[in-house]
């Protein structure tokens, strides 16, 4: 047994050094960092992945091995995310999602440009195109010599985030800086922090107990750190329509970006916080069928289409994620309505005079509108939002009555929708206008369902006679990763 | 009251009536072990007022039990062309279509009591979770043509997600 003197004081440096053991020592970390090094690059190699006629598939793992195969025309959505690190060395992680709970086919880490080129030719698969219609989407040759790298790399860094070849400059809504910063500040996190601080300063006046104003500061940091992030998440933010489907933009430093093919989006809300009313700012959320596992900030990330918007993008943004609604007849004045305060004649049906007891101030805003291929949902006068569901994406229809709802003759509806952070509810309308919502939207659903081709969104634009699945002949190699 | 909610007047199938005993006795015993869980306080206290909450929990019980024949008869389906109705739920009161070409899967569950009494329930899952569409209470056979006819009838309607 060795005395714990031997160790001089217990610091295995000091040991170390005086048993003169440096060349041995470090002989053992550089071993194990070989061994690391070794099972990232065995990792990377079995980290293989092809993209069949149909089905993209992934294969990794070393001794555990997993092997995932997505369908190409169940893909809800491309993402292309470029960390710091990553971008540095020109490396970018392609995420396939496809509906359902973490069901994502995950390519990490591909070179940069050809994370870019796959996502063109795995949307282009899913689109339903033929494959003579698709130009040979190659890989761009690698530069070669170390100044030529450096270059390249350099391009990359301060490549625009939008590539302005892949979309119509009329389609695509940035990010107004001083709106972003404006609209951080005037959130309803800012808003309790001033109630907070108001409460604590007449304590601290009124009762003499300046200890209060101390507890505020590890509130004052929280908040900071809130705004900073989102300011610097949305700050080089866009959304693009380009021929795969909408392209969603964020980040400074880790670069994200998002293509939500046609179809992939089963609801949206427009809505606005209080303080925001004055400037006529408004936010646009989606529910999507894909989820990630994560949860909070990260989780939350996809589903958060416009983080801040003016009516005129608001609307542009709508076009592009709903594209058939706001071209057919009659549904932007509608669209509009359901911005403002809410008129007898604006088109939606609005609770009636007895729903004030429960809608106090919203009585005239609290009301759907139903077309054949949408519906929406107008709710709130102080908090105000707007949901549009288009027909072809509700799963059900219900209607619900409880004992109040039924003294007063009213009803609510729901349309079910796939899991997000939206909530297609309506409450206290009249029970014979929510009975007739119910009979027209179950109608509505079943039509739309029959007339939906957006699952296959490039065959009905190729001239060419659309491909039936099963006549697909298991064409293209295996691609390497 | 006049003003009951009937979105789509006709006729409904109802669910078997010994489907009654079923949830006769899955509300009795729920009740019970709540009616005993709040009575702990007094237990503990002995305090004469603190048997409030188990007296509640009680009327509670006798109030949901002899409602409960009622209950199950307000539970209906019906098969139209496109779609399932499906309604329950007498003081709330609930309406719920689903198109075919939505279901996403047919379950059929039965408990130790819906064995003993012949019963199955089904249940229908769409892609969205708020659907949440179970008849209970089918005899077993008619439960197993239901979902056979429901399975047909979703593959001939086919819809995207």
């Amino acid at each position: 047994m060795p005395q714990a003197g031997d160790y001089g004081g217990g610091d295995p440096i000091d040991l170390i050094v005086r048993h003169q053991l440096v060349p041995i020592a470090l002989l053992i970390v550089f071993g194990v960092l070989l061994i690391v090094i070794g099972i990232f690059y065995l990792s990377w190699r079995m980290h293989t992945f092809r993209i069949t006629g149909d089905e993209v598939e992934v294969r990794s793992g070393i001794l555990f091995r997993t092997n995932r195969k997505g369908r190409l025309d169940r893909i809800q959505g491309v993402d292309v995310t470029r960390q710091v690190l990553p971008r540095i060395f020109g490396a970018a992680r392609l995420e396939i999602k496809v509906a359902g709970q973490d069901a994502n086919v995950n390519l990490a880490y591909l070179s940069s440009r050809s994370a870019d080129a796959l996502r063109r030719v795995i949307l282009r698969r899913a689109s339903g195109l033929r494959e003579q219609t698709l130009a040979a989407a190659s890989d761009p040759a690698d530069a070669a010599g170390a100044a030529a790298i450096l270059n390249q790399r350099y391009q990359e860094f301060t490549a625009p985030e939008l590539d302005p070849s892949l979309a119509p400059p009329t389609s695509v809504v940035q990010m107004h800086p001083g709106r972003l910063v404006g609209s951080t500040v005037l959130s309803t996190a800012t808003l309790w922090f001033v109630v907070i601080l108001a409460v604590a300063v007449g304590m601290a006046i009124g009762f003499h107990v300046y200890e209060v104003l101390f507890g505020l500061v590890p509130l004052l940091f929280g908040l900071g750190s809130v705004l900073v992030r989102r300011v610097t998440k949305s700050l080089r933010y866009s959304i693009a329509g380009t021929a795969d489907g909408v392209r969603v933009g964020y980040g400074l430093l880790s670069l994200s970006n998002e293509t939500l093919p046609p179809g992939r989006i089963h609801s949206v809300q427009v809505s606005q916080e209080l303080l925001w009313r004055p400037f006529d700012w408004w936010e646009v959320r989606v529910n999507l069928a894909s989820r990630s596992r994560e949860r909070g900030q990260e989780g939350r990330r996809g589903t958060m289409i416009l983080p801040v918007g003016s009516r005129a993008e608001v609307l542009k943004v709508l076009e592009l994620t709903l594209p058939e609604l706001l071209a057919a007849e009659g549904m932007e004045p509608l669209v509009r309505a359901s911005l403002e305060g809410g008129r007898p004649d604006d088109g939606f049906t609005v609770s009636p005079p007895r729903a004030r007891i429960l809608r106090w101030f919203s009585r005239r805003r609290n009301g759907f509108a139903l077309r054949p291929d949408a519906v929406l949902l107008r709710r709130g006068a102080i908090w105000r939002d707007l949901v549009v569901v288009p027909a072809a994406r509700m799963q059900s229809v219900a209607v619900h009555q409880g004992p109040l709802l039924r003294r007063l003759r009213l009803a609510a509806i729901h349309v079910h929708t796939v899991a997000g952070p939206i909530t297609a509810r309506l409450g206290a309308l009249d029970a014979d206008d929510a009975a007739g919502f119910f009979r027209d939207a179950a109608a509505a659903d079943v039509a739309a369902a029959v007339a939906d081709r957006s699952h296959r969104w490039g065959a009905q634009r190729s001239e060419l006679a659309p491909p039936r699945a099963h006549d697909r002949r298991p064409e293209f190699p295996a691609a390497p990763a | 009251m006049s003003a009951r909610l009937d979105p789509a007047p006709g006729d409904w199938k109802r669910v078997a009536p010994r489907y009654v005993w079923v949830d006769l006795v899955g509300t009795i015993v729920g009740w019970v072990v709540i009616t005993v869980a709040v009575s702990l306080p007094w237990w503990v206290s002995h305090q004469a007022w603190m048997l409030v909450f188990p007296a509640a929990a009680f009327v509670i019980l006798v109030l949901l039990a002899a409602f409960t024949p009622r209950r199950v008869r307000s539970i209906g389906y019906r098969l139209r062309d496109d779609d399932l109705l499906f309604r329950r739920g007498l003081m709330f009161q609930r309406f719920v279509a689903v198109p075919y070409g939505r279901m996403q899967l047919v379950d059929i569950n039965r408990g130790p009591l819906d064995r003993a009494l012949g019963l199955a329930g089904l249940r229908l899952v769409t892609a969205a979770a708020a659907s949440n569409v179970t008849v209970p209470g089918l005899p077993m056979a008619d439960a197993e043509e239901l979902r056979d006819r429901l399975v047909e009838l979703a593959e001939t309607r086919r819809a995207g997600l």
